[in-house]
């Protein structure tokens, strides 16, 4: 086994499993008697430890003992779950997550400060000790139920809490050499011997008694911490020619049965399960194994075997059986899953591309010819490989329901230490989205919520007299719509305070003291680069370096950010992503030479441009869709394209963000999927144009960044409409550069 | 000569560079002969096919399919500040592989003609003059001497930079749009 792809399994699967103990621990900490979740969290840091073990990751071994320890009283009731227990076994899954870390191989940034914070926790894990709270120990167990003494022991009865061991001496022991005596004393050394009962039923009448033969028996009654590995041990040298059965006390059979279930699921085998729980030793599942093959028939089953020797009880097998049936269900549970290295996927997701070029360039000459049959064997070849490009393009969807998850601790967090009291709630978690989006959102949403959290909720004193509930609440939601997702952050804060920021703006000189701003774009200012309208800053946020990156993190995923805030009501960010950077369904027209695509998804209609409203165009870009304003764009003017107009123009009403505009271009060339090429660094200034394809011609066909197009068009009109009362602006120096 | 010649000095580490490379391919540019190192050259291909790219400054005359790559296209002559190019019979697109911030990326550069390969010793490489080559001289590489004549080796990592093309690129885009609203 490569031990290095191993340990990176098992750095995966920590960091997994300390994400899910976070999960249950905020759960607890709103429902303190959830007894899941206690043994959720358990249960990570019991796999966490163990798995660690396996490894030799000392550092994490002993500290997840500490925490496993006090999880185990925890989840005994020894101690109660509060706050401070939560607060605490939350920085104790941080600090697990640094030692994994470090594990992983990353510099830690400062040992010495994790050595530090370690040593603080460890002290503050101490104060849950028993030593500590000794009176709440003591009421909170609960009595261990007692199991009724075993029917089928052929021995004594087993005692309360102590082991019974019973002894049935071979003849042969004193002829070789061993004293009974020697190993009763030797187990005394072990623990407490409550009682030893001698048995003398095998001794013959004293005629036929051999006095250099054994005819004794012992039941022995043992109080000891021992296992049953070493009380087993004892009778190392007499195991051979006796008879030996160790049972273990009643209290112990919980233990088993716990570490039954808790064992890593790793062994298949019964007899496995048993020995590694430690209720049956390696020599007894031998005995058992060679009595099994005895048996010839191969029927005796080992858990039969053992309960009838007497080895073990009958429960703990049974436990054991079931954690052998959970392991099955677990493993094929598993196996519908299989993990595959993202690099393989994005080569595959590369290789659908280039069939789908590929494929719209045979159907493009199989349409040259008039060959029906042809005709036919293509468009099922299209239907197929669009049908293989969806799932393809599906395997890298995930849910961003657990990106979401994370956020339950930011705002957790966040808030204790604002001292606010926010509540954070998920919906449409079940969003699907590609994963590449996914890992590339994550730092911007932070920034939102952290920054809503900061900035958008007010103090609860100012949420009071504004008659709010004292409380406050963040909202993160998730939706399709025409072909993009769309991520809401909203808090129900004070909304944006629109003088302050108008104030601020010119302050910093982003705009003229004299320039009459829209409400929206009032609002929209404070993505401009350096703005921040923080009277205090802290420490989290209100730096002047936060929105400008969110946005530009945001465009680089050809996404686009805008706010929606009502003046004591609260802020809404509403971040709209495209749902795959890979393949997209597009419509294909042509302006001029020019061929272009739209997502379409965002197209809703298509239609010709009325005479009437191209004759007017002159004047003004807009027409009537039954009854409704439309604002359209001529392509061929924005993008300064040659050529005359066609004799019949149409237009594509295209709709995007609750807002629709028509696009006028020459002709319409119908669906086309469209495998989307990047345009590379030369052009990534280009506003109105988000890359590029590949027609089935071999020709590069742009694809248009429709929001962009129709807010350049917008901006371009308003500064038009302003440029009459304004100077004219300085020209730019171009040269400098040629 | 020898006063002219001062200015534009190559630095050490760009001599270092040329005493490994001396095979250089040379191509005819309004008349004109230019050479770039073989190395950074991966193909030469027929010119057509080839998408214009709207806002985008002369220079950079739009992307073509390069077996599934799209590849921007610069016109070599406009990005000197020249006439940009009459396409031809013998219009050909040198694609040449830069590398900028650790990334390497294809730009395909379009030549009146491509001449052929040639071998140029360090010793006849003489550094660019201050003036009088009417491109900019950090573009200059150094001038090779060939039969009596000189061909002017292009510093191609200076030709193309990426950041500089995006540059104008941006420019070019705000000059469209002012001369969209001064038009209104």
């Amino acid at each position: 086994m490569n031990l290095d792809a191993a340990l990176q399994t098992y750095i995966v699967e920590s960091r997994e499993l300390l994400l899910s103990m976070e999960d249950s621990l905020l759960l607890l900490e709103r429902e303190p008697d959830n007894a899941d979740a206690i043994n959720a969290t358990f249960r990570a840091i019991h796999t966490i430890k163990g798995s660690a073990g396996l490894f030799g990751l000392d550092d994490i071994v002993r500290f997840t003992h500490v925490v496993e320890s006090l999880l185990d009283r925890a989840r005994d009731r020894e101690i109660a779950v509060d706050d401070r227990l939560t607060a605490l076994l939350l920085e104790c899954g941080d600090h697990i997550g640094h030692l994994v870390g470090t594990a992983a191989g990353e510099q830690p940034a400062d040992p010495a400060a994790l050595e530090a914070r370690q040593a603080a926790l460890l002290e503050r894990l101490g104060q849950f000790s028993p030593a500590g709270v000794p009176e709440l120990a003591q009421s909170a167990a609960p009595p261990l139920e007692r199991e009724a003494e075993l029917s089928r022991d052929g021995g004594g009865p087993v005692g309360n809490g102590s082991w019974h061991i019973s002894l049935r001496f071979g003849r042969d022991v004193l002829r070789n050499g061993m004293d009974p005596a020697s190993f009763l004393r030797y187990l005394a050394t072990l623990g407490d011997v409550v009682s030893t009962t001698t048995l003398c039923d095998a001794l013959p009448p004293a005629a036929e008694m051999d006095p250099e033969s054994c005819y004794l028996g012992f039941e022995i009654e043992l109080k000891s911490e021992a296992s049953k590995e070493t009380i087993e041990g004892a009778f190392e040298f007499v195991r051979e020619d006796c008879l030996i059965r160790i049972l273990p006390p009643n209290s112990k059979i919980e233990e088993f049965l716990q570490l039954i279930a808790d064992l890593p699921e790793s062994n298949e085998r019964l007899g496995e399960i048993l020995v590694a729980s430690g209720a049956v030793t390696q020599a007894e599942l031998q005995h058992a194994l060679r009595t099994q093959q005895a048996s010839g028939d191969g029927k005796a089953r080992v858990g039969e075997i053992l309960v009838d020797e007497h080895v073990v009880q009958e429960t703990v097998v049974q436990a054991a059986l079931d954690k052998q049936k959970q392991i099955k269900d677990k493993r094929a549970a598993e196996s519908r899953f299989v993990r595959v290295d993202a690099a393989k996927l994005e080569e595959l997701i590369n290789q659908v591309g280039e069939m789908v070029i590929a494929g719209a360039s045979a159907t493009l000459l199989a349409r040259r010819t008039a060959d029906g049959a042809l005709h036919e064997a293509m468009s099922l070849m299209g239907r197929l490989v669009e049908e293989i490009r969806d799932s393809a393009l599906s395997l890298r969807m995930v849910e961003i329901g657990e990106t979401f998850h994370r956020f339950q601790r930011v705002v957790r967090d966040v808030s204790r230490e604002l001292g606010k009291e926010i509540a954070l709630e998920i919906s449409g978690g079940e969003t699907e989205l590609d994963k590449t989006v996914v890992e590339k959102i994550t730092d911007p949403l932070t920034h939102l919520v952290r920054n809503s959290i900061d900035h958008g909720i007010e103090p609860a004193a100012v949420r009071a007299a504004r008659g709010k509930p004292a409380g406050g609440t963040i909202r993160l939601n998730a939706y399709h719509e025409s072909g993009s997702i769309v991520i809401e952050v909203a808090d129900d804060g004070g909304g944006l305070d629109r003088d302050r920021i108008l104030r601020k703006a010119i302050e910093k000189g982003i705009v003229a003291p004299t320039q009459a701003l829209a409400d929206q774009e009032i609002c929209n200012l404070v993505f401009e680069p350096g703005f921040s309208t923080a009277d205090q800053v802290t420490n989290l946020s209100g730096r002047g370096v936060g929105m400008d990156v969110v946005r530009r993190n945001i465009e680089a995923l050809r996404g686009s950010i805008d706010l929606d805030s009502r003046p004591g009501e609260g802020t809404t960010f509403r971040i709209r992503l495209p749902l795959t950077l890979a393949i997209i369904d597009g419509f294909l027209i042509e302006v001029g030479d020019a061929s272009l695509v739209v997502p379409l998804d965002m197209v809703v209609e298509c239609l010709e441009l009325a005479e009437t409203d191209k004759r007017a165009a002159a004047t003004r870009h807009y027409l009537n869709l039954r009854g409704d304003v439309l604002p359209f764009i001529r392509l061929r003017e924005l993008l300064v394209l040659e050529g005359e107009p066609a004799r019949r123009e149409n237009v594509v009403v295209v709709q995007f963000g609750g807002q629709k505009a028509g696009l006028v271009v020459d002709q319409l060339l119908g669906e086309f999927q469209t495998v989307i090429k990047p345009l590379g660094q030369v052009f990534r200034h280009l506003r109105g144009i988000s890359g590029s394809t590949i027609l089935g011609s071999g020709e590069v066909a742009l694809i248009l960044d429709v929001p962009a197009l129709v807010q350049q068009a917008a901006s371009r009109e308003s500064e038009q409409t302003a440029s009459v009362t304004q100077s004219v602006r300085p020209g730019m120096a171009t040269t400098a550069i040629l | 000569m020898g006063a002219l010649i001062k200015a534009g000095q190559p630095l050490p580490a760009e001599r270092q560079a040329a005493s490994e490379q001396q095979q250089y391919l040379t191509f005819v540019l309004g008349g004109e002969m230019f050479a770039i190192g073989i190395l950074c050259v991966k193909e030469i291909i027929e010119y057509g096919h080839l998408t214009v790219v709207p806002m985008m400054p002369d220079c950079i005359r739009g992307v073509i399919n390069l077996r599934g790559a799209v590849v921007p296209v610069v016109d070599l002559a406009c990005r000197f500040g020249r006439r940009s190019t009459e396409l031809t019979r013998r219009t050909c697109i040198v694609i040449v592989e830069i590398e900028a911030e650790g990334e390497r990326q294809d730009i395909g550069v379009i030549v009146d003609a491509v001449s052929e390969v040639l071998e140029i010793q360090d010793g006849q490489i003489e550094p660019p003059p201050a003036f009088g080559a009417r491109i900019r001289t950090d573009f200059i590489h150094g001038m090779g001497k060939l039969e009596g004549k000189f061909v002017i080796i292009l510093n191609v990592n200076k030709v193309l930079s990426l950041d500089d093309l995006a540059l104008l690129g941006q420019m070019a885009g705000q000059e469209s749009m002012d001369a969209l609203t001064a038009a209104a």
